[in-house]
């Protein structure tokens, strides 16, 4: 019943709703890649490189002729499945630091948040570079990179939530009818963390898939021929004087994915917890 | 006030100590033998991974390697760059007036366009500019810089060629690499703004001066947007902290020289004391300018100044 109304809640607001379709159609290129795109996104064509957008190419071919329309969607397909493996990694990492952390306090909860400060003097894509640095360059080390530097933000904001959770009086009647911690932990705190978790995720998959993007695009990630948006854009970036359309339209699958992600991950704040407004 | 600043500066030496802690480990956190990934290209003669093992001082026992470590940084001497074979900071000292400069001219782009429109957005709440500037703001925030880069390069440059498209030196090649670095933290503040404003509106004293009749433009500046700068101080540190990350992306997107291409082109060239160096550096100044803020912050709060808080 609750998540009925959630649903029906979160298509009236407008923004959520713009959102959800455009995360829709990003998700249905995804999967659909192989059978929407006209060419082989990898098989190279020297003589046709640089073709401008047009009834054969529909958004032109690059410099060594490979199809960009085809190439862009089955970036759809990277770009999502490396911000949610990010995400995922963020989650699944800093959700239970910032429950035990938060459930237990005392000096574990002083070493963690000692620990997790220092991780945040890192600003932005700072940390996920250091990171790739250790574990060397590459997709699969980018996406556990930007998934290791989000994992602070979640620890924190599962803490926080733990924190005002653990005072309600029915955790305090749960102890007394005798719930150990691991049962009080996941029946009475976690439901309280879900509602900013999911808000929080759901912005994280934008930032991460920002930043797995920025990371391709200074080389430290996708490796070619493998059509991956950042990397694409840089690739593109030395012919932007004779084929613009070769860094335009991977640019914008990534402007237009982090945007539905920001638009729902709005909506979900305003529909789940208007208290998270900023 | 001079406690809470005392306190707030003790604060942040474990912060800083853990720091080089963090730094310190990356060499140790390698998968393999870090010597062996940074020689890979030129050799595998055991004499000179002996020597490269002695010069890094990877021959000690681990804690005086990082006592080592601390002592040197705290002097400034952040190891010796592999491939240049200079000392870190001197190519750090060569690059960080560009970033400095790019930051700074960031900055100001981002709060002489979002302190403004997200005044528009709140004084005109529901009307389309509101609509228009947060609608803008959104745009901004989702935006990849180094697309906005390429963008403005390809527009700005190559067609109009009002400006040079890559390269540093003069004032021409600061304005559209501080235009793509202050975008997202201009639509940052503009959103901040709004929601600060609006709270502020809303509140008894702002109506308290209009009852006494004062015009809308000093209700707006000396009452409203007073207080609601403050939270927006607090974001002053965190963005400039993106701003000088950020750096890293936008000087590679103009081929602009700075600690951001010194730290890719590091790890490029498996260069670990100079990615550890510049690192360490940059994070250190984000720390230390967090410090200033807060305490800039303590200071524009009179509730933290006068001890009340």
């Amino acid at each position: 019943m609750r998540d009925a109304s959630l649903a029906r809640r979160l298509v009236r607001h407008r923004g959520a709703l713009v959102g959800l379709l455009i995360l829709g159609a990003l998700v249905l290129m995804a999967i659909a890649a192989p059978w929407l795109s006209p060419r082989d996104p990898i098989k190279t064509a020297p003589r046709t490189a640089l073709r401008p957008p047009g009834a054969t190419y529909w958004l032109g071919s690059d410099q060594l002729g490979r199809d960009v329309a085809s190439r862009v969607l089955h970036g759809a397909r990277i770009s999502l499945t490396v911000g949610l493996i990010a995400v995922s990694i963020a989650v699944a990492i800093g959700t239970p630091v910032g429950l035990v952390s938060g459930f237990y306090g005392g000096r574990l909860d002083a070493f963690i948040m000692r620990v997790i400060d220092v991780l945040l003097a890192f600003p932005g894509i700072l940390l996920a570079l250091a990171i790739v640095s250790v574990l060397t360059p590459g997709l699969t080390n980018v996406m556990i990179a930007v998934g290791l530097s989000a994992v602070p933000t979640y620890a924190r904001l599962v803490r926080g939530s733990v924190l005002s959770a653990r005072e309600n009086l029915y955790v305090e009647a749960a102890r007394a009818l005798g719930s150990r911690d691991p049962s009080i932990l996941v029946r009475y705190i976690l439901p309280n963390v879900v509602a900013p978790l999911v808000v929080t995720a759901t912005l994280g998959l934008g930032t991460a898939i920002l930043a797995a993007a920025a990371l391709s695009f200074l080389g430290l990630g996708s490796q070619p021929p493998l059509p991956e948006w950042g990397r694409m854009l840089s690739e593109g970036r030395d012919y932007l004087r004779e084929a613009w359309w070769i860094s335009t339209f991977p640019g914008l699958g990534i402007m237009l994915t982090v945007l539905a992600m920001n638009l729902l991950g709005d909506g979900l704040r305003d529909v789940l917890d208007p208290r998270l407004k900023p | 006030m001079l406690t809470w600043i005392l306190r707030r500066v003790l604060a942040v030496v474990p912060v800083l100590f853990g720091v080089t802690l963090a730094v310190f480990s990356m060499l140790f956190l390698v998968p393999g033998d870090p010597v062996k990934m940074m020689l890979a290209e030129f050799v595998t003669n055991p004499d000179q991974v002996a020597q490269m093992r002695a010069q890094l001082h990877l021959d000690e026992p681990i804690l005086q390697q990082y006592g080592r470590f601390v002592a040197n940084a705290a002097r400034g001497d952040l190891g010796t760059s592999i491939r240049s074979r200079r000392p870190v900071i001197t190519e750090i000292g060569e690059n960080v007036a560009s970033t400095a400069q790019l930051a700074v001219a960031a900055m100001l782009v981002a709060v002489g366009v979002g302190v403004p429109l997200g005044l528009l957005a709140a004084l005109s709440r529901n009307s389309w500019l509101d609509v228009a500037s947060m609608g803008t703001a959104l745009l901004g925030v989702s935006m990849p810089s180094f697309w906005l880069g390429l963008l403005l390069i390809f527009v700005f440059s190559l067609h109009l060629t009002w400006f040079p498209a890559t390269g540093g030196g003069d004032l021409r090649h600061l304005i559209l690499p501080s235009i793509t670095l202050g975008t997202i933290a201009a639509a940052i503040i503009a959103r901040l703004t709004r929601s600060s404003m609006l709270e502020v509106l809303g509140q008894d004293y702002v109506r308290t001066a209009r009852a006494k009749g004062l015009g809308g433009f000093s209700v707006v500046v000396r009452h409203a947007l007073k207080n609601a700068l403050i939270p927006i101080i607090t974001i002053f540190g965190l963005q400039f902290g993106n701003l000088l990350a950020g750096a890293v992306i936008v000087e590679t997107v103009f081929s602009r020289p700075g600690l951001g291409r010194l730290i890719v082109g590091g790890i490029l060239s498996k260069d670990f004391p100079l990615v550890q160096g510049t690192v360490l550096f940059v994070a250190t100044v984000y720390v230390l300018i967090n410090l200033l803020v807060d305490v800039a912050y303590a200071y524009a709060d009179p509730r933290i100044r006068l001890g009340r808080a």
